[in-house]
């Protein structure tokens, strides 16, 4: 838990205030599976001001996005995708976190964040660029603020951390925040990236969204305590908080940043969530993972206790489910539309995006090879044919 | 407006995968991403979801075929203003159609469906054109190669699934057979007719290279003692619920004194066998612990418990699994069970079991020592409340006076009734039984 959360600023030492980086973490929440609002001593303030209204919105958002999900995955078994990693089950770890960044900040993803990617403004058909095969990224990052995906498992923690020596180098008050897994975390990646952060104080969240599996290993097998519980090591203030409650992972969020912010350097948040699909659609998570875990998860659904809540409060209503289903088919339908009339990839687009100056070099052998697709005659059956290969 | 959804590469880089069912059938509507089949690739089992709403036209692979990426697997008839996925200028899904008839042409492939696939058969390994390789290879390989490229793929002959469906199970190949249907469609006549014919001229195509001499499955049709035994278990599983128990015994003083037993008067020419041991000790630990030689009445609501024993056998016979039992097998002395055990075993063996041997069972012993096995979960014969299952004597190492020693062990099985028999008394039942093989002057101390 934070100690800095009531703005007295500066760096604090690490497990100084005797629960930053316990082995004991509580894990913080603050809406229950059920639906139950549960005040926190420490953490409410930092939600309070989410009024019912924003609420509503979080719960469409996570909506929203795990039908973004749903109609990615329909569109890979279709054949329109290569391939989609699907985010189910971890709606409120990312629209938690992703609602509670300024449009400033700096977003380092994996690529699963495609919840994330949804909150900074990514535009639908752009996030299926890569996955469709058509790009080896879908979008302007600095257009967004938000990196493309990273594969490499962890790498992009290291650019989130050169990102905000970057900011302390300008004297900014954006956060760098990177997204990565509980695999992640026994990369030496990440484990380089956290001791940069911590030498330079920089300010950088490390959001480790613990899905329990990096791909077929449990996460038990990879840490013997809380993944939390490691920042200690490192001198970094770590969280750890129900991953499946959007306020709780709002709140923490917002500690984190608002230390960053400071001055106070790097935060380490352990979000406790699950994957409830597949690593992606290429995988069989029934071939290694207990059918009751997954029911227990069930229970614990991010989207269901946001629901919940509603209800009590006595939001729940007609017209707000409609237009929560109504806003989700449309994106769906916008997302399918976008991914089923993407043009394909040109053969020249090859030579885009290399050097942002123009480059004589590498112009001349874009006039060679331009000169010998025209040789083929007809230029969209050159197209084709090379487009095949 | 026909669409055709073709196999798409549902992992990373799969050239096949197996249509497990389909989950619609022709004439069904069906709207965008509704479930339409399960199919199962090397890597996963996945539900395919449509991407067009629109009716089945076709089903163009039955379930259980093994399927190529890209090939087609579905038609739909989808209405020409809308309902179909806008993806006319993708250049990817619109056409399929069409394409499919014709030659196939190179086309941008980046998404979903792998690699073109050239040939119709196994992805093909290209000759090594760098390496001075023998010079018969290089010269004829690339001639070769283009080769599925020009001609038209094979045409699937014309029928409807359900002759299709029948030239599968008849194991025929549709491409020999000559439709007299309208427009060259094979009807079922031809097929059937075909088949006739199939039987006297060639061999029929599904023994691959002869190298079977006949069928690749045999099909006996379920009946008698097979049918009756299926009938039994399936009935006794699910109705009782079984508890097993194990439990290894060191059986060297039981046999030694079957050894002796062997050489009295009283019992020669009369076979022992451990069988014979273990069917005794049951009798007597019977006495003490009634509740595994009883019946759950359900009807009656009422638990039945006999003050005799039929003593069951299981027996594996030349027409299956047979559970003959010894009447009243409590009132016998041991010569005379141990007679009756061989009556029973040689009956059952010639087949001679009547009926009335069969019915009327207790409690039974299921011998599967005789096949070399320690131990198994007996299911109970219905009706009944407790089986044993007698392991193989073996000699092993043992604890036997505090040192380790070869001696005779035996491990047995106990499945019982937990309707009937709580753990307790199945338990005391089996070490009792355990007890007397163990060490058989103990049944003075329990008569």
């Amino acid at each position: 838990m934070s100690t800095d959360q009531t703005g007295q600023g500066g760096a604090q030492a690490p497990g100084s205030s005797g629960k930053s980086a316990g082995p004991d973490h509580e894990l913080l929440q603050l809406i229950t599976p059920a639906g139950e609002r549960i005040s926190h001593p420490e953490f409410d303030v930092w939600v309070k001001d989410i009024t019912d209204e924003q609420l509503c919105s979080l719960f469409e958002d996570m909506t929203v996005i795990r039908r973004i999900d749903v109609e990615a995955t329909a569109l890979q078994r279709q054949g329109e995708l290569g391939l989609w990693p699907p985010l189910l089950g971890q709606e409120a770890a990312q629209i938690g976190s992703g609602r509670a960044l300024r449009a400033d900040d700096f977003v380092f993803s994996s690529y699963r964040e495609n919840g994330v990617a949804y909150c900074r403004g990514v535009d639908l058909t752009d996030l299926l660029r890569v996955w469709r095969g058509n790009a080896s990224g879908g979008w302007d990052p600095y257009s967004v603020n938000m990196a493309t995906p990273q594969i490499i498992i962890g790498a992009q923690t290291l650019h989130a951390t050169g990102y905000a020596m970057g900011i302390q180098n300008d004297g900014a008050d954006s956060v760098a925040v990177t997204y990565f897994g509980d695999g992640a975390t026994s990369e030496g990646d990440v484990n380089e990236a956290m001791v940069f952060a911590a030498s330079f104080q920089v300010p950088v969240v490390f959001f480790c969204t613990n899905n329990h599996w990096a791909i077929s290993e449990p996460v038990r097998l990879q840490s013997h305590i809380h993944l939390a519980d490691r920042a200690a090591g490192f001198g970094i203030p770590s969280l750890r908080v129900d991953g499946n409650d959007v306020l709780a992972v709002m709140a923490a969020t917002r500690v984190a940043l608002d230390r960053a912010r400071r001055g106070g350097g790097p935060t380490f948040i352990e979000a406790v969530s699950y994957r409830m699909g597949p690593h992606t659609t290429a995988d069989d998570p029934t071939r290694y993972r207990d059918a009751n875990e997954l029911e227990d998860w069930a229970a614990k659904d991010p989207i269901t206790r946001v629901e919940a809540l509603l209800d009590r409060k006595g939001l729940l209503t007609e017209a707000l489910q409609q237009q929560v289903a109504d806003k989700a088919d449309a994106v769906a339908s916008e997302l399918r539309r976008g991914c089923t009339t993407m043009p394909d990839p040109q053969p020249l687009d090859i030579f885009k995006h290399v050097y942002s100056t123009p480059n004589s070099w590498l112009e001349r052998q874009q006039d060679h090879y331009a000169r010998y697709l025209a040789s083929f005659g007809d230029p969209a059956g050159a197209v084709s044919e090379e487009g095949a290969r | 407006m026909i669409k055709e959804f073709r196999l798409p590469d549902l992992g990373e880089g799969l050239t096949e995968s197996e249509i497990l069912s389909w989950k619609v059938g022709v004439g069904d509507t069906v709207s965008l991403n509704q479930v339409i089949a399960e199919v199962e690739t090397a890597k996963a089992v996945v539900e395919l979801p449509s991407p067009f709403a629109g009716v089945v036209k076709e089903l163009h692979e039955q379930p259980g075929s093994v399927v190529e990426v890209g090939k087609p697997i579905v038609s739909f008839e989808i209405p020409d203003d809308g309902g179909a996925a806008p993806s006319e200028s993708a250049g990817l899904s619109s056409g399929a159609g069409e394409q499919a008839v014709e030659t196939p042409k190179r086309e941008p492939n980046l998404v979903g469906y792998g690699a073109v696939v050239e040939s119709s058969g196994r992805p093909t390994r290209r000759p090594r054109t760098f390496a001075a390789a023998d010079s018969l290879e290089t010269v004829t390989a690339p001639a070769a190669e283009p080769k599925p490229l020009e001609t038209r793929p094979a045409e699937r002959p014309r029928s409807t699934p359900p002759v299709r469906k029948l030239a599968k199970d008849l194991g025929l190949d549709l491409a020999q057979v000559t439709g007299t249907g309208p427009g060259g469609l094979i009807t079922r006549d031809d097929v059937h007719e075909f088949a006739g014919h199939a039987g006297e001229a060639a061999a029929p195509t599904s023994a691959p290279g002869g190298t079977r001499a006949g069928e690749r499955e045999t099909r006996t049709p379920i009946k008698g003692v097979r049918k009756h035994t299926a009938a039994a278990m399936v009935r006794s599983a699910f109705t009782a619920p079984h508890a097993t128990e194990f439990l290894t015994i060191d059986v060297t003083p039981g046999i030694e004194l079957l050894d002796k037993l062997r050489s009295s008067r009283e019992f020669s020419g009369i076979k022992l066998t451990p069988l014979t041991l273990a069917a005794k000790a049951v009798l007597i630990a019977l006495r003490r612990n009634p509740a595994l030689n009883s019946r759950w009445d359900e009807e009656n609501q009422e638990i039945v418990t006999y003050n005799y024993v039929n003593l069951g056998i299981a027996a594996a016979t030349p027409r299956g699994l047979t559970v003959p039992n010894i009447k009243d097998a409590d009132a016998l002395s041991l010569p005379q069970l141990a007679q009756a055990l061989t009556a029973l075993a040689e009956t059952a063996r010639a087949g001679k079991t009547t009926p009335e041997d069969l019915s009327g069972g207790t409690i039974s012993i299921t011998n599967i020592g005789v096949f070399g096995i320690d131990a198994g979960t007996p299911i109970l014969n219905p009706g009944e409340a407790a089986i044993l299952g007698l392991g193989a004597v073996r000699t092993m190492p043992w604890e036997y006076r505090g040192e380790v020693a070869l001696r005779q062990v035996l491990t047995m099985s106990l499945s019982f009734d937990h309707r009937l028999v709580d753990g307790e008394q199945g338990s005391r039942f089996l070490a009792d039984v355990g007890a007397v093989m163990a060490e058989p002057g103990m049944v003075l101390a329990m008569v």
